[in-house]
Parts: C-alpha cells; structure tokens; sequence
C-alpha cells in the first residue's frame, strides 16, 4: 500500500456548509481519517447547493458537496441531544483533531466546549472557525462567504478593472473565499499537530475567516496605514502598461511584463511596431502614462486572433501570457491533464466523474489520492459507531428512531 | 521575543522570490520555524525592486514594505549561487536544514547544482518543495508564469467580475493562496517526516493551487457541459445577494439571505414587512427570479445610510449583512482594532512599518511576528559564523571573491 502523509491521523469535523468541510477535506486526501458528522435527516447545507449533476437536486448529487467532502467517512448525529453528545464525547476521546464552525459560544452551551473536552482528551487539538473570530464586538455577527469576502477587503479591489466606481465591488467566483478560510485553518492544524508529535499536547485554535481573508491580501491591505493609499478597483497600479486582460478573438488573454525584456518581447510577438519605439514607449512609467494609447494598440493587434495562439506565440517568446480559460478550456488543457490533474471518481448515486479535480502538489513518497467518493448521508454510522464505538445493531435502531442519529 | 511556535526546531533554507515562494516559508516562520533566505546582489528577492500589485518601484533594496510584509521573521544570506563555491556553502546550509524551497523556472535549480537530488546526497531526509507556475512536469512547464497569467490558467478570472464586462485580473493576492497551498504541502510532509524519519519532493504548480479554488466550477461542466461564467455578486440561489451603495463616496454593504426568518427580518429592519407577502417574494427561488426588483428596493433602502448603521441594524435583526471595506477601511474598523490585526515593526531603514497579523490564535503556541523581514544580507556573517563555522578571515575572503555577494 502507498503511504499517506496523514495516515492515521484522526479528525472528527462538525462544520456545515463549505470552509471546515474543505479544511477536513485537504486532510483527509493526504490520508487523514475524517468523520464527518451531519445533521439527522437533512444533512449538511452543501447537499443543497449546484452544481447538481443534470442539475438534479439530490442531496447525494450536489458536485460542491463531493468535491469538499472526498475520502470522508460520513455520519448523521445531534449532538445538542444528551444521548447524541455522549456519543460526540466518545468520538472525540478517539480523535487527534476536532474541527468545528459554530458560533461562539454554542459548542459550550452543549457543553462541548473545549475546557469539557480536554477534559475527554487532554490530547485534543481543536479548532473553531467563526465569521470573526471568538472575541471582538462582530464575534456573533452572522456572515456568508459574500460578506466575509467584502468585510475582509478582498471585494473591494474586484472586478479589476471596473469600468468605473458607480458598479459594486464584487466577491471572486465560486466558493474562493470559503476555500480561503479553509486552507489558511489547515496550516494552524498541521502545525499544532506537529506540536503536539514534539510535545504530547494538545491546544486550542481560533481563526476568524475574515482575518484569514485579509492575511490573503496583506500587501493591498497596509497600503493605507503605511502611505496613506486605499487602492480602488480602478486598478491604477495595472497602469504601467501593457498588462492587463485583452479582449481576443475567441476570448482573452492575460499579460504582465514585470521584466522590461519582457515588454520587449512582448512588442516581438505583435511585430515590434513603429510606436514602441517612441520615446514615451521605452521604460515602465513613461508606458503607464500612455497606457489609453497603447492599450489601443494592443486591442487592435489581438482583435482577430485566437486565445490559444497568443498564448503559445507569446510564450514560444518568453512573454508573460496565458489565455483565459473557461472551465471548459482547464478540464481538457493538455497541460492539466499531462499532470493528471484530473482523476477518476466513482460516486454510488452520480456514477463514474471522469474528470474530477485533484491536487496541487506532487508527493514523491505519499501522494494524494481519494480513499472513497463523499459519503452518502449516515453512510458509515454502522461502521463508526458499531465497529469503532461497539454500540450494537439494536442501538443504532433505538437512536435513529430518537431522531439522534 | 521568545520563540513558542509549534514549528520551534525546525529549519528551513529558502531559494525563492517574489511573493509566491517567499510568502509560503513565512507562514512556517510565524509558527515558528527557522527561515534562512538565501539572495544576492545580483539576485535580490523581486520583491524587494518593484509591486506590481501596489504599483510601486523601490529605490535601494532595503526599502520595500512589500517584501517586508511577506518576509517576516526571516534571516537573509548573500551568495552568488553563480560562484561554484557559493553552491557549496549553499549545500553546507542544507545539510543542516529540514527543509528546502525553491522557486525558480523549472530545470534552474539542478543546473545551479542544487537540485532535489544534490540536496538529498548531503541531508538523506530533506523535505524539499519546488513551487513553480506550471509545475516540474508536462509540456507547459517551461511557460514563465506570474499571478495574474496562472490566475488566468486556473480559471477562477473567468468566473470573477461582470458578467457583461470582461473578466477580473488578479494581482498578487493570488501567490499568496499558492504560497499557502505550499505550506501546507510542507507540513504535511514534516508530519510524514517526524512519523517515519522520512523527507521527500514535492513539486507544486501554482496554477493548480489556484485550479482547486476553481474544483466545483469545473464539476459544473464535467457533469453538465455548463461553462459557468462570470454574475457578479450573485449566487446561483441565493436573493438577495448583492452589494449595495451606501452614503459617501465608493462605501457599500453587503447583504445575503438564506432563510425565511433573514428575509422577514430583512424587511422589517428596512420598514417594509408588506414584502414579506409580496407575491414576488414570497420564497427563495420566487426572489431569485425577481432579483432585480428586490435588488433595487434593497438599493433605494441603503442609499440613505452609512455603511456601518446599515450594518448594525441588520445584524441586530440577525441579517448578514458587512461594508466592503478599503485598506483604510480594515485598518480604522473597530473590532480588527480590538483583534490587533495590524502590527507595527520597527525596520531599519523605513521606520516604523505596518504588517498583517498571522491569521490564528494557537492557545499554547502563539504564531508570531518577531522581527521586520531581514536587510538583503543582513545575518550573512551570523549565519556562516554560528552554523558553518566560518572565521571574519574565511567571510571575508568569500566577500572578497564575490562568493558573498
């Protein structure tokens, strides 16, 4: 068998929805064994959210849920139930990690707060990711990835470049900034266990998403106190010139020239024309103060070409591009699937996914994989609670009949 | 100040520059690891010359607060790895390191003679990470890469923006998510390595590390042919779900909803609870479909308030509601105040400067600031003294012949 990094390493995680689900998820496809407790009968938020295969909505067929949930073993419980905490306290003597998302103050309410359970554990690592953090005047303010991605300074810079201040700012795409909280609460809980191989301790881990979001974007986000500067969407910095996205053809290109051979080659590629050897053309900032000008130019070269062949042209040239791509254009990159980037999953309910999405880090001596697709609602109750706990067959029927399980 | 981090022992010898690479051995040393940046004069860190993100060119090599923001806590080596002494030197650093990452063009770093293969002949166990745009395989490895073409690679700048405008660029914020990704990476290979004695290669392609923010975005077409695009704000169920322009110039706030209980809340707190039986509105996929209209009350509404009263009131109401702020909006707001996210460090040459906080609170092992991100050379002679055992004699004659340099 392959080694895994996190082989034996034991996590329950008791979040909902995306952040502490992609968290458990980057650890669980090193190898980690994650159990992933859901609400009784409705099961976790994410089953609920597209895309749905054949937009289908199915809990078992949300792709936002398989994709944060893989190589999980998945359980239904509630906690809030004395007879369902007493089974929380049993799972978390077994754990190394506890890894939770309510607001501050509701784990202790259950008496699941962390002072109870080093009591279990003294082992315990736990960590709680809340919208703010647990202390502070916004503590138990409530915030989706929309307002975290605004609060944290992150939406205030996008769409870069707006056309002008009169449109909003605008979150990035997808779920970013619930996987920024995710990963950002991953390094704390690998750091601190670590720790606790060194030392046999375990501690407790704060983390305000919002916090993890500004430390994502800590240079903009000093610019006022250091020089008196708030960068706006305006993008006055992509100003120097030739940088910038570019309508094409078929789409558009992304092009950055830090180097000034690089605008050289840049000028190379559109057949060094007359203008970029004018005075005003030949260092950064004289370009940045004719940036309207040449930009002008840059669209009327790329207007009739295709994405790709800029790209490849450009690159072939040592120029900073690339195309932008479409979701369409990264499944079926040469590129991205020479490195395997896509894999094979197969799902008991969405069928065979021939092209899901992987890592971003080659291990030479424990790769990534997927131990098993997301699980089904209460998939493994049997296996954790009967095999690992010893509850019996007819427990399980008298719990679930309770509603705890 | 005392070092507490969970990563206290651990060493790590850096070869990288910019924000990607630099930004992820940061991280380790907010935990606590040693970090050594190995530069020169003639290949100073980028980031000490020039932001692109923040538009600003640096003077002499000492001054740049963005190298300063991402170099935290670091010492600085000069060797002039073109010199076949300094790569020895360099070696001589890496046998008594436990990690090393580089990020230079892939095939550049075994050509300089230190390479994963001659780091691993002098210390058998190294972790070693090689972080690089494209990654060290397939046939786009060579493809030079900064954050705004991997960003557009990765497919998250497709999805990011207007729908009717083009796609959002991304700027460095973007390094710092593959610089987290690295990070991790790196920990989880410590784990590995502190089980079982052993090191081993990672290579991480940025544009992966982005690509993954992207993974459901791309399941969207895997599953349904469906090539997601660009909405704004808007979320595929969620309405309201928008920014809305408040009083004084470019100040917003943010507002989701996802239950009835928000909705009604919502249109109580803006003196409209006949909403609440508009047949337009009546349930969440009936204000998905009149989202405009719902989006222009909402906007008719905030127009008149502050930013932060419009805050305040839907939250006491238990709506999610935030501004979106600017650089001197994150660093005047008061519970970021409170949770003393910015800090000060004192540098040498450009005084008192602000930074970012790391983005946890570790009940046993603090992550830290500990000192401004180090003078290009600065603990030259500490280093080679303390570690290597170099006499002033030995420095200086390796000053002389440019092998410090």
């Amino acid at each position: 068998m392959t080694p895994s990094a996190l082989k034996g390493v034991k996590i329950v995680e008791f979040c909902t929805t995306v952040s502490g689900a992609y968290c458990g998820k980057l650890m669980a496809d090193l190898g980690a064994e994650v159990i992933k407790i859901e609400p009784p009968a409705t099961g976790d938020e994410a089953r609920r959210k597209p895309p749905f295969l054949k937009d289908d909505p199915d809990p078992d067929k949300s792709g936002l849920f398989m994709y944060i949930n893989t190589s999980k073993f998945g359980i239904s419980l509630d906690p809030s139930n004395p007879r369902g905490k007493q089974i929380f306290e049993r799972l978390v003597d077994h754990a190394d990690i506890l890894i939770e998302d309510h607001p501050p103050g509701e784990m202790e309410k259950m008496g699941l707060g962390y002072d109870a359970l080093k009591q279990i554990n003294p082992g315990l690592i736990m960590l709680a990711i809340t919208p703010f953090g647990q202390t502070g005047p916004y503590k138990d303010y409530k915030a989706y990835q929309l307002n975290i991605s605004h609060m944290s300074g992150q939406g205030y810079l996008l769409p870069l470049v707006s056309p002008h201040l009169e449109r909003p700012p605008v979150q990035i795409g997808g779920n970013s900034g619930n996987f920024d909280a995710g990963l950002t609460a991953s390094l704390a809980v690998m750091a601190a266990l670590f720790w606790r191989g060194t030392s046999g301790k375990g501690q407790y881990i704060g983390m305000s998403k919002m916090e993890a979001l500004i430390a994502m974007q800590r240079v903009e986000s000093v610019t006022f106190p250091n020089s008196g500067v708030s960068m706006s969407r305006k993008g006055e910095s992509l100003r120097m010139s030739g940088n910038g996205i570019f309508p094409c053809k078929d789409g558009y290109v992304s092009i950055v020239t830090p180097e000034e051979h690089q605008w050289q080659n840049f000028m190379k590629l559109i057949g060094d024309p007359p203008w970029s050897k004018a005075p005003w053309c030949q260092n950064r900032f004289e370009r940045g103060n004719h940036a309207d000008k040449i930009n002008a130019y840059i669209l009327e070269w790329m207007k009739d070409k295709p994405k790709e062949e800029i790209f490849r042209t450009g690159q072939a040239l040592s120029v900073p591009v690339a195309q932008v791509n479409t979701a369409e254009d990264v499944v079926s990159s040469p590129h991205f699937n020479a490195r395997g980037f896509f894999v094979e999953v197969e799902h008991p309910v969405m069928g065979k996914l021939d092209k899901f999405p992987s890592s971003p880090y080659r291990f030479s001596k424990t790769p990534w994989a997927i131990s098993r697709p997301a699980p089904r609602l209460g998939e493994h109750n049997k296996q954790i609670f009967c095999e690992t706990l010893g509850y019996t067959t007819d427990d399980l029927e008298a719990l679930k009949d309770a509603g705890i399980i | 100040m005392e070092n507490n981090g969970p990563l206290k022992g651990i060493r790590v010898v850096e070869f990288t520059s910019a924000w990607a690479g630099p930004y992820a051995t940061c991280l380790l040393g907010f935990l606590g690891a040693e970090v050594i940046k190995v530069e020169s004069q003639q290949r100073p860190d980028h980031s000490r010359i020039i932001s692109f993100t923040t538009g600003k060119a640096f003077q002499t090599l000492n001054e740049s607060e963005v190298f300063n923001n991402l170099n935290l806590n670091k010492r600085s080596v000069c060797l002039n790895l073109k010199k076949p002494e300094a790569v020895e030197i360099a070696k001589r650093l890496i046998k008594i390191s436990d990690v090393v990452m580089e990020n230079m063009r892939p095939g550049v770093v075994p050509r300089l003679g230190l390479g994963y293969d001659a780091a691993k002949a002098v210390k058998p166990d190294i972790i070693y990470i090689s972080s690089s745009a494209c990654g060290q395989t397939g046939p786009d490895r060579e493809y030079i890469g900064y954050a705004p073409t991997f960003a557009a690679l990765a497919g998250l700048p497709h999805v990011t923006g207007y729908p009717d405008w083009p796609p959002s660029n991304f700027l460095g914020s973007i390094d710092l998510r593959s610089a987290c990704t690295s990070a991790f990476a790196i920990l989880a290979a410590l784990y590995h390595h502190q089980q079982t004695g052993e090191g081993q290669y990672i290579d991480l392609a940025s544009q992966e590390a982005i690509a993954t923010y992207a993974g459901d975005i791309f399941l969207d077409y895997v599953m349904n042919q469906r090539v997601p695009m660009r909405q704004g704000n808007q979320n595929d169920v969620m309405a309201p779900h928008n920014c809305y322009r408040c009083q004084g110039e470019d100040k917003w706030i943010s507002i989701a909803v996802t239950t009835q209980t928000e909705w009604e809340s919502l249109c109580n707190t803006m003196g409209k609870s006949d909403l609440i039986d508009d047949p337009r509105f009546v349930d969440m996929n009936h204000r998905k479909i009149n989202e405009q209209a719902l989006d222009d009350i909402i906007a008719d509404w905030a127009i008149n308030l502050e930013a932060y009263e419009a805050m305040a009131l839907l939250q006491n109401a238990d709506v999610a509601a935030t501004p979106s702020l600017s650089s001197e909006g994150l660093f005047t707001d008061p519970h970021l105040k409170e949770r003393e996210i910015f800090r000060q460090v004192n540098h040498p040459v450009i005084g008192k400067n602000w930074v970012i906080a790391p983005p946890w609170r570790l009940s046993e092992t603090p992550a830290t600031v500990k000192t401004y991100g180090p003078l290009l050379g600065e603990h030259t002679n500490d280093i080679f003294r303390d570690y290597l055992g170099m006499t002033p004699e030995e420095i200086g004659k390796l000053k002389e012949d440019q092998v410090i340099y």
